[in-house]
C-alpha cells in the first residue's frame, strides 16, 4: 500500500510537469500552430523561473512569497516570449512550423543551458546552485497533507500541482463553453471560415501561442523548483519531458480533461519500473519506453475509429494568408 | 407606387490589374423581390456580388443600401448593413454544430449560451422551413443540408438583403424546388434576395426580375413576366464578335477517342457526368462549350485516368492500325484499346501518347518552384538508363521552347511559378506537344492570357490538328470556340445537349444548348 503510494505520489508529480506542456501545447494547437518547440519553452520557463529566485537569494532575500512571484513573472515571461518568437516567424512571416519549432527547441535548449551551467558557476561551492527558500515555498503543503498516506497523496503537493488541474479546467471550459473559445478553435480548424466570420484570425493565433506557452512554461518551472527541488543540472532532462508532452497531446485528443489523468498515466507507467521486481538498467529503459508506446496505440485506435472530434485541428500545422486561393 | 430600392449601385467600376471585372455598373434590387443575377462565366456576376458582401471595394462608383449612402469595406460591414451573402463555396467549421458556426465570430452579449442560441436557431429554422437540427455537426450534412446552414447563419446576424450565388450548382432537382419555397418564403417576410445563376429555367421559375451582365457591362434588366428563354440567352451571349482565327479545314479525319454512355460521380456521390457519348476525332479540334461545372473537369480527367468512372465506356483507336480487318473465324485481327479503368500510368505504358494541359497549370500540371528543365523532366524522368535521370534531354526541349515560343523569363532554371500566366501556359502547352500526342486535351488553355498569347496557342493547336492529332480544347469563349473549333460537344448539367458543327451555328443556339437539359423536366 506504501509502495502504492509512493508511486502514485512519484506519478502526479512527474504527470504535473507533462500535464503543463501538454495543456499549453493544447491551446496552441487549437489554433493551428504545430508547436514543436514546447520541450524549448518548457526550458526557457525554467531557466527563467530560476534565475530571480537566486539572484534575490544570493543577495540574502528570505521571503518565500517574493521568491515564488518573481520565479513565476519570469518564468511565465521567458516562455511567452519564445511563444513570441515562434508567432512572429510562423503567423507573421510564415516560416514553416516544424523547422521553427524545432530551432525554438534547440535555442531553448541552448539558452537554459547555457545559462544553467553560468548560475552554477556563480553559486560556486561544489558547483550546484540551489533556492531553499524558494523552493521550500514552492513546495509547501497544508496541514491536511501532512497527516500522510492518502491525505498525503491528495493534498500533499506544492501549489503549482493543483494550478495544473486548474488550468485543465478552466481551458476545457473557455475551449467549450465560451465565445473566444469557439472562435479559437475555429481559428484551428479552418482560418478562412473564421476569417470571413470576421475573426481576427492573427490575433487569435498569436495570442493561442504566446499564452499557450507561457502554460507550457510552468512546467518547465515545476520541474526545476519542485521536482527537482530547485537546483540545475546539464543534463537536457526538460527535453525528454517536453516530447512527452507533445505525446501526450496527441494520447488526450487534444482535450484538456484527458491531459490530467493521461499525465498522471504517462506518470505511472513511467516510475512503475521501480516497483517491479527485478528489473535491471536496460530493461528498466524498455519501461520507460511506455507512454510513446501508448502514445502509438491511442494514434492508431483514433485513426481506426475516424471519430472527427478526436481528430487534429483541421489546419494544424498549415499558415493562413487570406490571398492565397 | 413609387419603388423602394433595398440596394442601387451606381457606376460600380472593379478592376483587377489591366482587367475589368466590372464597367460602371447601375443596378438595383427593389424591397422585396427576388432579383436573378444572370451571365456567363467570367462576366463580372461574382465580384459584382462580392463588392455588397465586403469581399471586394470598389474601385470608383457608390453604394446605397435602402437609400443611404454606405462604405461597404469588410464582410463586417455587410453585416453591418444588413446584407448576407451565401458564397458557392460554403465557409464551415466541420466539426462544429449547425448553431455553432451560425454563432461563430458574433460578439455576443452576456454569457454564451449553446441552449439559447440553439433555441434561435430552431425558431428561425421553423419560420422559414429549414431542415436542419441545431446540434446536427457539419460533417454529418448533405450539402444541400450546410447551404441551409449559410443561410441561417445570414438570417441569424438579421440581414435582410440575401444574395445566393449559385445556390443550385451543388442541389439536385428537388432540393432547388425546396430552396424555391424557402426563398419564396423569404420574400413574403419582407426579404430582397439576389441570386446568381445561369440556368435560365431557374430564373423563369423563380424570380421577379433579371438583370443581365456580359462581359463586366450590364446589358439591362426586364421583369421576368416579359422574359423567355430565347430573349434572355440573346442577352447573355451577344452578338458574334469576329476573331479571324486561321481555321484550315481538316483532312484525314479519323475516330481516335470513342466514348459512350459515361457516367461518373463526385465524392459527394453527386452525379458530375451522365450518359455522356460523343467521338473525339484526329485531325480536328472539338470543342467542348458549356457553363462552368457542366462536367468539363470531370469529363477530361475522366478520360485522362484521373477520375473515378461509374459506368461506360471510353475507347481508344491508334493511328495507322486497320480496325476492319478480320481473322478467317471472323474475328477482329486488332481490338481498340479501352482507357476506362486506367490510370495515367497504365495509359502510357499501353502506347497511348495523351497530353492534358489541365485547368490547374500549377496545381496539376507544372511544379512552381522548379524552373522549366525540371518542368520538362517530369515527363521524360523514367526514360533515363541506371539511376541517374537524363539531364541534357530536358535541357534542351526547355531551351527550345523557351526561344520558339517566346517565354518571357531569365533563364530556363526560372521557377515557373514567379512568370506570368501566360508564360507559365507556353511552358505547359510547349511541353505536352513535344511528346508528339496523339491525343491532346486542354482544359481553359488561354484563361487570363492576353491576346497574343491566346492566338499563339490557338495557332499551336491547330498546327496540333493539321498533323493528325485529335485535338479536345475545353473552353468558355464562345467566340473563340466557334472559330477555332471544328465540332462542339456542348455539354449542361453533367449531360451532352449538343454535338455540333462548329462551322455552321450560331452562337445563340450554342447558348441556348448550354442551359438546356436533354431531359428538362425528367428528372
Amino acid at each position: 500500500m506504501a509502495q502504492l503510494l509512493q508511486l502514485l505520489d512519484s506519478a502526479i508529480a512527474f504527470g504535473t510537469v507533462i500535464m503543463l506542456g501538454a495543456l499549453g501545447e493544447i491551446l496552441i494547437e487549437k489554433s493551428g500552430n504545430l508547436n514543436l518547440g514546447i520541450p524549448g519553452v518548457m526550458f526557457l520557463g525554467a531557466i527563467g523561473g530560476l534565475i530571480p529566485p537566486f539572484f534575490y537569494e544570493l543577495n540574502g532575500g528570505s521571503n518565500p512569497i517574493v521568491g515564488i512571484l518573481l520565479s513565476l513573472l519570469c518564468a511565465l515571461l521567458f516562455a511567452a516570449f519564445g511563444g513570441l518568437i515562434y508567432s512572429f516567424l510562423t503567423i507573421t512571416l510564415r516560416a514553416n512550423q516544424n523547422v521553427t519549432g524545432l530551432t525554438l527547441t534547440i535555442f531553448g535548449a541552448g539558452f537554459a543551458e547555457f545559462f544553467g551551467a553560468s548560475l552554477n558557476k556563480l553559486a560556486g561551492g561544489v558547483g550546484q546552485i540551489s533556492i531553499p527558500v524558494t523552493s521550500a515555498g514552492f513546495r509547501a503543503y497544508t496541514a491536511l497533507g501532512a497527516k500522510g498516506g492518502l491525505m498525503k497523496l491528495i493534498f500533499g503537493h506544492g501549489f503549482l500541482v493543483y494550478l495544473s488541474l486548474v488550468i485543465a479546467i478552466v481551458m476545457h471550459w473557455f475551449l467549450n463553453r465560451t465565445r473566444k473559445g469557439l472562435n479559437l478553435r475555429a481559428v484551428g480548424e479552418n482560418p478562412g471560415t473564421a476569417d470571413a466570420a470576421g475573426i481576427n484570425v492573427t490575433r487569435y493565433k498569436y495570442l493561442g501561442t504566446i499564452i499557450g506557452s507561457a502554460i507550457a512554461g510552468l512546467g518547465g518551472l515545476f520541474y526545476t523548483v519542485d521536482y527537482i527541488k530547485g537546483t540545475w543540472a546539464n543534463d537536457g532532462t526538460v527535453e525528454g519531458l517536453g516530447w512527452l508532452a507533445v505525446a501526450l497531446v496527441i494520447f488526450a485528443t487534444w482535450k484538456p480533461l484527458n491531459a490530467i489523468w493521461g499525465s498522471y498515466l504517462f506518470g505511472i507507467v513511467m516510475w512503475s519500473y521501480m516497483y517491479v521486481p527485478g528489473l535491471t538498467r536496460s530493461t528498466s529503459e524498455l519501461y520507460k519506453m511506455l507512454p510513446y508506446v501508448m502514445t502509438l496505440l491511442v494514434l492508431i485506435l483514433v485513426s481506426l475509429r475516424k471519430k472527427r472530434e478526436n481528430q487534429p485541428p483541421a489546419s494544424l500545422g498549415l499558415s493562413y494568408f487570406r490571398e492565397e486561393r | 407606387m413609387e419603388v423602394q430600392n433595398a440596394i442601387k449601385m451606381e457606376n460600380i467600376t472593379k478592376r483587377f490589374g489591366k482587367v475589368v471585372a466590372n464597367n460602371a455598373i447601375n443596378m438595383e434590387l427593389h424591397e422585396g423581390e427576388i432579383l436573378s443575377l444572370l451571365g456567363e462565366n467570367g462576366s463580372g456576376k461574382t465580384t459584382l456580388m462580392n463588392m455588397l458582401s465586403g469581399i471586394y471595394y470598389p474601385d470608383e462608383g457608390q453604394i446605397y443600401v435602402h437609400g443611404k449612402p454606405v462604405t461597404i469595406a469588410s464582410p463586417k460591414d455587410a453585416f453591418d448593413n444588413h446584407i448576407g451573402m451565401i458564397h458557392q463555396h460554403f465557409k464551415l467549421v466541420d466539426v462544429f454544430t449547425a448553431a455553432e458556426n451560425i454563432v461563430l465570430g458574433l460578439e455576443g452579449e452576456g454569457k454564451f449560451d449553446i441552449k439559447d442560441v440553439n433555441k434561435k436557431v430552431a425558431e428561425i429554422c421553423e419560420k422559414y422551413g429549414f431542415d436542419i437540427k441545431p446540434d446536427q455537426k457539419i460533417y454529418d450534412m448533405s450539402v444541400s443540408q450546410k447551404q441551409t446552414v449559410e443561410i441561417v447563419k445570414v438570417l441569424y446576424r438579421g440581414a435582410d438583403i440575401l444574395i445566393l450565388d449559385e445556390p443550385t450548382a451543388v442541389l439536385t432537382p428537388q432540393e432547388t424546388t425546396k430552396l424555391f419555397a424557402i426563398m419564396r418564403n423569404m420574400q413574403k417576410d419582407g426579404k430582397s434576395l439576389i441570386i446568381i445563376t445561369h440556368k435560365l429555367h431557374e430564373v423563369l421559375e423563380v424570380s421577379d426580375r433579371v438583370a443581365i451582365l456580359r462581359k463586366g457591362e450590364y446589358i439591362g434588366d426586364v421583369a421576368t413576366k416579359d422574359a423567355n428563354q430565347q430573349s434572355l440567352t440573346d442577352m447573355m451571349v451577344g452578338r458574334s464578335v469576329s476573331l479571324n482565327i486561321d481555321r484550315p479545314e481538316p483532312v484525314n479525319v479519323k475516330p481516335r477517342l470513342v466514348i459512350e454512355n459515361l457516367t461518373a460521380y463526385d465524392e459527394l456521390g453527386v452525379k458530375r457526368l451522365d450518359d455522356v457519348t460523343f467521338t473525339v476525332n484526329a485531325g480536328e479540334v472539338l470543342g467542348i462549350a458549356g457553363v462552368a461545372g457542366s462536367g468539363q473537369k470531370e469529363l477530361l480527367e475522366s478520360i485522362a485516368g484521373l477520375y473515378p468512372v461509374a459506368s461506360g465506356k471510353i475507347t481508344y483507336l491508334e493511328p495507322d492500325v486497320d480496325y476492319t480487318a478480320t481473322n478467317e473465324d471472323g474475328t477482329p485481327v486488332n481490338t481498340p484499346k479501352e482507357l476506362v479503368g486506367l490510370d495515367p500510368m497504365s495509359i502510357r505504358k499501353n502506347g497511348i501518347a495523351m497530353s492534358f494541359v489541365p485547368e490547374d497549370r500549377l496545381g496539376m500540371g507544372l511544379v512552381g518552384t522548379m524552373g522549366m528543365t525540371g518542368n520538362m523532366m517530369l515527363r521524360s524522368w523514367r526514360s533515363g538508363k541506371g539511376l541517374f535521370v537524363n539531364r541534357k534531354d530536358p535541357e534542351a526541349l526547355a531551351n527550345r521552347i523557351w526561344k520558339e515560343l517566346e517565354v518571357v523569363a531569365p533563364s530556363t532554371e526560372f521557377p515557373v511559378r514567379r512568370m506570368s500566366g501566360g508564360n507559365v501556359q507556353k511552358v505547359l502547352v510547349g511541353r505536352e506537344i513535344a511528346q508528339s500526342p496523339s491525343v491532346l486535351m486542354t482544359a481553359y488553355a488561354v484563361r487570363g492570357l492576353d491576346i497574343n498569347t491566346s492566338y499563339t496557342i490557338y495557332n499551336l493547336l491547330t498546327e496540333q490538328k493539321m498533323k493528325g492529332v485529335a485535338v479536345v480544347y475545353v473552353g468558355e469563349d464562345l467566340d473563340v470556340l466557334l472559330e477555332l473549333c471544328d465540332r462542339l460537344v456542348v455539354l449542361c448539367g453533367g449531360q451532352v445537349s449538343g454535338v455540333v458543327d462548329a462551322r455552321n451555328i450560331t452562337k445563340e443556339e450554342v447558348g441556348l444548348l448550354m442551359t438546356q437539359h436533354r431531359k428538362e423536366g425528367a428528372e
